[in-house]
């Protein structure tokens, strides 16, 4: 008789996380195996939300694409237009003009509020926090009436448009801005004097999924994950597009890596896109938004009405949309959630030949199985929360 | 002689207190409800009735109303069993709680019978004035942890047994805690007797004297109650619904009834050792009792509103290294000081 034998024999249980789960953020499904709580292998199987935007894309008109983009990450419609239009306009070699530049950076800057806020609320929620999530969500509400004036809808916008912009701002726009510009820093506060310095708070997020820089690197992360571990790249400082070069703000960057210093990051980021946003505010030009070449921007409707040319040159843009180039660009811009990238390959006609979209979600779930190894089951929720992923993101 | 109706008047005063007890848990629901809902910036229940007050009464229909679903392969007897520990185990306990001093004289003629109302404690504020009533209480409350385990292993659900072990292992912990937080008090008073307890604390309440343990007794009641910075057994973010997770129509409501019963009766305990119990100037001293229990039970709530929640290793490590290192120290404290005071 040795001890051995008498030891009651463990084995590990397969725990099926998902894909219909209170906190995996949409369909994630984590195949987990659990020894007790601790996450022996955590095993992530995405595409339960694939629709094939990249393929569809193949078989529309540079402008039907433009919609399919708004669903990729649905919590930031408008960074994924601006990616998509920015990287026609590249390959079509128009730019737009300063005014039309300065209002999609400031939507695009409210929209990485709205996202984050998203973030804080159901990263706070996650982690047992109820509060913070409905106050997010008053300033997202704000967020989204402000967005219904400028496009009559709340998540799919579609109002970048290749060549400039669906129409101007809504009269009485900026001043609702302003509002939220000037009150929004007080309501920052507010979340933090909840969580920040909350010794639960910082016991459940400090030294919970670290990533050296190095490894971030390796692991393609990018945006305020990659920050978060102090790699210091930002794309709209670093390779600044639509006069992004124009505003002042500050990068955040972490030291540790680990989800509190991504808290951080994304709490300090909203308060430098309020900064850039009252910086267009102040700076708005007055002009066209719209470029001038009328093969890429539809006419004004007064002259569509009155004139035949005019009607002529509607038609062909709405019926063939933009003729690019034969080319192919990749244009990446700084999304809430990381390097939004768009690889275009045209053949010189009116759809694009193939579409890749370079989605941060998916960069960044890909640690996840690595992150919650040796770790306990409320950690891989915790880390869940802290990747910020749309599963529409990952699965395009 | 007397005895048919000393029985009598006692089930009328067990089934009084019974329903004003299974009601205050229906309306500790709706208050939780309205309070969370303006810590949170919303309603809460404002539809059914006046300020929503009629809320509980369509919950508990609706709940009956709901198809009773056993999932295949769940041990049928023991999945039933489960909300029946839970709930009564959550209701036995404040059979020794105090909740006012006399409610009747001391003898009444009832059709021409001389009844002696001191039998039983008939005329006082407490349904058992039993002289180990502390004991009973933490015995009794004890047991609700075979609930949860049953319920959670004859699930048949993965999400519930965890949620069971999870529970299983945070009760017997802060069980530890919870008991070693009160000694204090009995030693002071001398006596297990809630009454008693209640009546040495006439001149001054025990918070007083045990500050150290009240604070103790707060957090370990919240865990013992499952309630947010504890609740994790059944926090949705992780376990879906913890051990609950299978459990639909009444027999959830059962489990819902047990929780908001233990609070109650936490509360309810911590009014009764360190605030005095009853007693107060001017009021009732029923409305006393009410008073600070609902205050207990809103800081309950409060803190839901406000906390994130404790990690599984982290809530182990606060029970065994931090409340039960500080109980014993209060324990020892409170003796030292007895002894040389």
């Amino acid at each position: 008789m040795n001890g051995a034998q008498t030891m009651p024999q463990t084995e590990t249980m397969v725990l099926n996380l998902g894909p219909q789960h209170p906190s995996t953020h949409g369909v994630l499904r984590v195949v987990l195996e659990l020894d007790g709580e601790l996450i022996v292998k955590a095993d992530p199987d995405i595409g339960y939300l694939h629709r094939g935007i990249e393929k569809m894309c193949e078989f529309r008109t540079y402008h039907q694409c433009l919609p399919l983009t708004d669903r990729i990450d649905y919590l930031a419609g408008s960074a994924n237009n601006l990616g998509f239009v920015l990287a026609v306009e590249k390959l079509l070699g128009v730019e737009v003009p300063k005014r039309g530049q300065y209002i999609r950076v400031m939507i695009a800057e409210l929209t990485r509020i709205s996202s984050h806020l998203f973030w804080l609320g159901t990263h706070g929620h996650d982690l047992g926090a109820m509060t913070p999530l409905f106050y997010a969500f008053r300033e997202r509400e704000k967020l989204m009436d402000l967005f219904e004036m400028v496009w009559g809808g709340r998540l799919f916008p579609c109002y970048f448009r290749i060549g400039g912009l669906a129409a101007d701002l809504p009269e009485g726009f900026t001043d609702q801005v302003w509002e939220f510009v000037e009150t929004f820093p007080k309501k920052i506060e507010d979340y933090e004097n909840l969580l920040t310095h909350n010794r639960i708070w910082i016991a459940r997020t400090k030294g919970v999924g670290v990533m050296s820089p190095d490894e971030v690197l390796d692991w393609g992360w990018s945006g305020p994950m990659a920050r978060g571990s102090g790699v210091d790249w930002d794309l709209r400082r670093d390779n600044p597009y639509s006069r992004y070069e124009d505003f002042d703000f500050v990068v955040p960057l972490g030291s540790n890596g680990d989800t509190y210093d991504r808290y951080l990051v994304r709490m300090e980021e909203m308060r430098q896109s309020n900064r850039i946003v009252r910086q267009v505010l102040e700076n708005l030009p007055s002009g066209d938004i719209n470029v001038a070449d009328p093969r890429v921007a539809l006419p004004p409707k007064e002259r569509v009405y009155n004139n035949i040319e005019a009607l002529i040159n509607h038609f062909l843009i709405i019926e063939e949309g933009v003729i690019p180039p034969v080319g192919e660009v990749y244009q990446a811009i700084e999304a809430p959630k990381g390097e939004l990238g768009f690889y275009i390959a045209s053949d010189g006609t009116g759809h694009p030949l193939r579409v890749k979209i370079r989605a941060p979600s998916f960069a960044n779930l890909a640690a996840l199985g690595k992150l919650a190894k040796g770790r306990l089951l409320s950690d891989l929720i915790a880390l869940i929360g802290t990747m910020d992923i749309v599963l529409a993101d990952v699965d395009r | 002689m007397n005895l048919p109706v000393l029985v009598g008047l006692m089930v009328v005063k067990i089934t009084l207190v019974l329903v004003v007890f299974l009601t205050t848990i229906a309306y500790v629901v709706l208050m939780e409800r309205k309070v969370l809902g303006f810590i949170q910036l919303r309603y809460g229940p404002n539809r059914v009735g006046p300020w929503g007050l009629l809320q509980p009464l369509a919950d508990m229909i609706k709940l009956l109303f709901k198809e009773e679903f056993t999932p295949p392969h769940a041990n049928k007897t023991l999945f039933v069993l489960a909300p029946m520990i839970v709930a009564i185990t959550a209701f036995m306990p404040f059979a020794a709680i105090p909740f006012a001093d006399r409610i009747l004289p001391d003898s009444l003629t009832i059709y021409g019978y001389q009844v002696d109302l001191t039998v039983a404690a008939l005329n006082r504020g407490v349904i058992a004035d039993v002289n180990i009533g502390l004991l009973y209480i933490f015995a009794i409350s004890s047991l609700a942890v075979y609930g949860a385990v049953i319920g959670g292993w004859a699930s048949n659900n993965k999400y519930s047994l965890l949620g069971g072990l999870r529970l299983c292992a945070q009760m017997v912990s802060y069980e530890v805690a919870l008991g070693l937080s009160v000694i204090g008090v009995l030693m002071v008073a001398g006596s297990l007797s809630l009454v008693t307890i209640v009546e040495a604390q006439k001149s001054m309440w025990f918070i007083v004297y045990q500050p150290l343990g009240f604070l103790l007794y707060l957090c370990a009641a919240f865990a013992e109650c499952a309630r947010t910075p504890f609740d994790l057994i059944e926090c949705e973010n992780e376990l879906v619904a913890g051990y609950q997770t299978e459990y639909s129509s009444m027999k959830w409501g059962l489990l819902m009834l047990g929780e908001y019963g233990h609070m109650i009766i936490a509360s309810a305990l911590a009014v009764t050792l360190f605030l005095g119990g009853w007693q107060g100037p001017f009021l009732p001293p029923i409305v006393w009792f009410l008073i600070k229990t609902f205050a207990l039970i809103f800081l309950f709530i409060w803190v839901r509103g406000t906390y994130p929640r404790f990690r599984f290793d982290q809530l182990m490590y606060f029970g065994w290294k931090v409340l039960i290192p500080l109980a014993l120290f209060n324990i020892l404290l409170t003796g030292v000081v007895m002894m040389y005071l």
